[in-house]
């Protein structure tokens, strides 16, 4: 446990002291920004519609601002996981680091949890700035906080997958821009395989998109926590860390 | 200390280590020669447990590498070829990541810090990144961080590769006077390194055992005939001075090997046991010629491989890569 932590806070730290923390946060601060910005003017707008009309449609700002929005991080976050796992294991195999970490007397999975916290810690910090967002509807209006709750859970756990599956990626190569670009990639097609659903009713089509991350995500964007989709998540970030574990393990056989 | 018995490694295409038996007793400093790609990185990578070993066994301190790495871990400090540091890190705070994950904490932590970089000459760059650390003090404090847990056995992959002629000075000096406290075994494929440092020596090529032999058996052995380089100043007819060397006692082969302005170079081969050098200057002075120049021609490591092996040296194979 002690060693994770040790692990996890050298990885914060080199987050940190590099650019690559505060560009991200920069990119997402900015992208959820404008989000939040756009949806908060269709929310007036049709507010003040609804008004001169002289209907009275009840207007929630959870249905109508936060869960959309929450959707929207969803699929933003998918963007910038890669950037985030991508030097995780890679920059230690092209600096000859990985050899000090693996002749230390500290266990595989300490390392791998270690690193992977870390990518967490950084994608909560991301989050943090949506959070600051919504602080203001709070300020302005009555929305309910606790789907709210739910739908960060949500988002933790659904960048948890997919982060532990860039860890993975990360140790399967040297070179950092490789990792992200496969990184990248098997969160798009994990983000689209949802689309099947769509037009399509067979058993492939249902078993497609029940594999898409973000098909799990709705529930908790509505406020509900499903255990179906919290077992999908969780053994998500179980097969993702299992296989960095093999795959670290391979390196001494293989190297 | 350490304990190899038949070890193997084998890739997919080729052997790299190839039943490998030798033993390090308590405190020694051992020489691991051989040229590069005789398999001396993957044997070291073994014993520190980063790599797993197709077949054989190897133990460190009592402990078998493949049944207990940690207890192997915990004993040794391992110097890669390129010391493992974090360009990002300043070298105390870098000292201390890696001492945490050695197991140390605290008070005892911080005073390991301080003896190290003290010991490795490396306190006037504590607050430095790594990143702009000099290549001389990279490797120190490479050095720095293999001993910080004070470990039994110190495993050091060439660690004067790449340094000036300076630092190599106080690297190896600083590698002996570590030799106390520590069983050392470290690689090179530089001949009068090992001759310097070492009390033991383990000669490997093409992944396999050469000699397992004391530093001094092995001069003995390579030195059998000797080789000296003579230069003598010009004018003089390289033939006329060839000739008469060859008539000296005890000379084998006179060759020619370098003629310029400044003086001819000649390589003379004498016959085991006796020794030429004194006649080779009487000789050259009486006849009126100026002498520049006598000295042993430095063995090249290959010279080595053909005596003991028999063999042509190898041609350097494919570095292996993790």
């Amino acid at each position: 446990m002690r060693n994770t932590w040790t692990i996890c806070a050298k990885e914060l730290r080199s987050y940190f002291v590099s650019p690559i923390a505060y560009l991200l946060l920069t990119m997402f601060a900015l992208i959820f920004g404008f989000f939040f910005w756009n949806a908060l003017g269709y929310f007036v707008i049709e507010g003040m519609e609804m008004q001169m009309r002289g209907q009275s449609f009840p207007m929630n700002i959870n249905e109508q601002i936060i869960r959309p929005l929450l959707s929207n991080v969803s699929v933003v976050g998918l963007f910038f996981i890669p950037m985030i796992t991508m030097r995780l294991f890679a920059e230690e195999k092209r600096s000859g680091t990985i050899e000090l970490l693996a002749t230390s007397p500290v266990r595989d999975v300490e390392v791998i949890l270690g690193k992977w916290l870390a990518a967490m810690i950084l994608y909560a910090c991301l989050l943090f700035f949506t959070a600051l967002n919504f602080a203001f509807l709070f300020r302005y209006g009555h929305p309910d906080w606790k789907p709210l709750a739910v739908g960060y859970l949500g988002l933790l756990l659904q960048a948890g997958t997919l982060l532990a599956l860039g860890t993975f990626i990360s140790t399967l190569t040297k070179n950092q821009i490789i990792a992200g670009a496969a990184t990248f990639g098997v969160c798009l097609l994990l983000w689209v395989l949802e689309w099947t659903s769509g037009y399509d009713s067979s058993a492939w089509a249902q078993v497609l998109s029940y594999l898409s991350v973000i098909t799990h995500f709705d529930s908790f964007a509505r406020g509900v926590i499903d255990s179906k989709d919290v077992i999908f998540y969780l053994s998500g970030i179980f097969l993702g860390l299992f296989f960095t574990a093999r795959s670290m393990e391979s390196l001494r056989w293989r190297a | 200390m350490i304990i190899v018995k038949d070890l193997t490694k084998r890739y997919a295409r080729h052997v790299a280590v190839d039943q490998i038996t030798f033993s390090v007793t308590k405190g020694q400093i051992v020489g691991f020669l051989g040229p590069n790609g005789a398999g001396k990185t993957t044997t070291m990578r073994i014993l520190t447990c980063f790599l797993t070993p197709s077949a054989g066994t190897a133990s460190v301190a009592g402990f078998d590498v493949l049944e207990q790495p940690l207890e192997v871990k915990k004993r040794i400090g391992y110097l890669p070829e390129t010391p493992p540091l974090y360009p990002e890190m300043e070298t105390t705070e870098y000292l201390r990541f890696v001492g945490k994950l050695k197991g140390l904490s605290g008070a005892e932590l911080e005073k390991r810090i301080d003896y190290v970089c003290d010991r490795c000459f490396v306190a006037d760059v504590k607050t430095k990144l790594l990143g702009k650390l000099s290549k001389g003090y990279r490797q120190r404090v490479g050095l720095a961080q293999a001993i910080i847990h004070n470990p039994d056995v110190l495993v050091l992959d060439e660690p004067t590769a790449g340094l000036d002629p300076k630092q190599i000075n106080e690297t190896r000096d600083l590698i002996k006077s570590l030799a106390g406290d520590h069983t050392i075994i470290l690689s090179t494929h530089i001949l009068p390194e090992v001759e310097q440092i070492c009390e033991q020596v383990i000669i490997i090529n093409q992944g396999k055992l050469v000699a397992t032999d004391s530093v001094r058996n092995l001069q003995a052995r390579t030195r059998g005939d000797e080789s000296l380089l003579l230069e003598v100043a010009g004018p003089a007819d390289p033939l006329a001075v060839q000739q008469r060397l060859e008539t000296i006692p005890g000379v084998s082969r006179v060759q020619l090997h370098d003629s310029k302005d400044v003086g001819m170079v000649f390589e003379v081969q004498s016959q085991k046991g006796q020794l030429v050098r004194g006649d080779l200057a009487r000789a050259i002075v009486a006849a009126g010629w100026d002498l520049n120049e006598l000295r042993p021609a430095a063995r090249s490591l290959e010279e080595i491989f053909l005596q003991l092996t028999g063999a042509p040296a190898p041609a350097e194979p494919e570095k292996v890569q993790i």
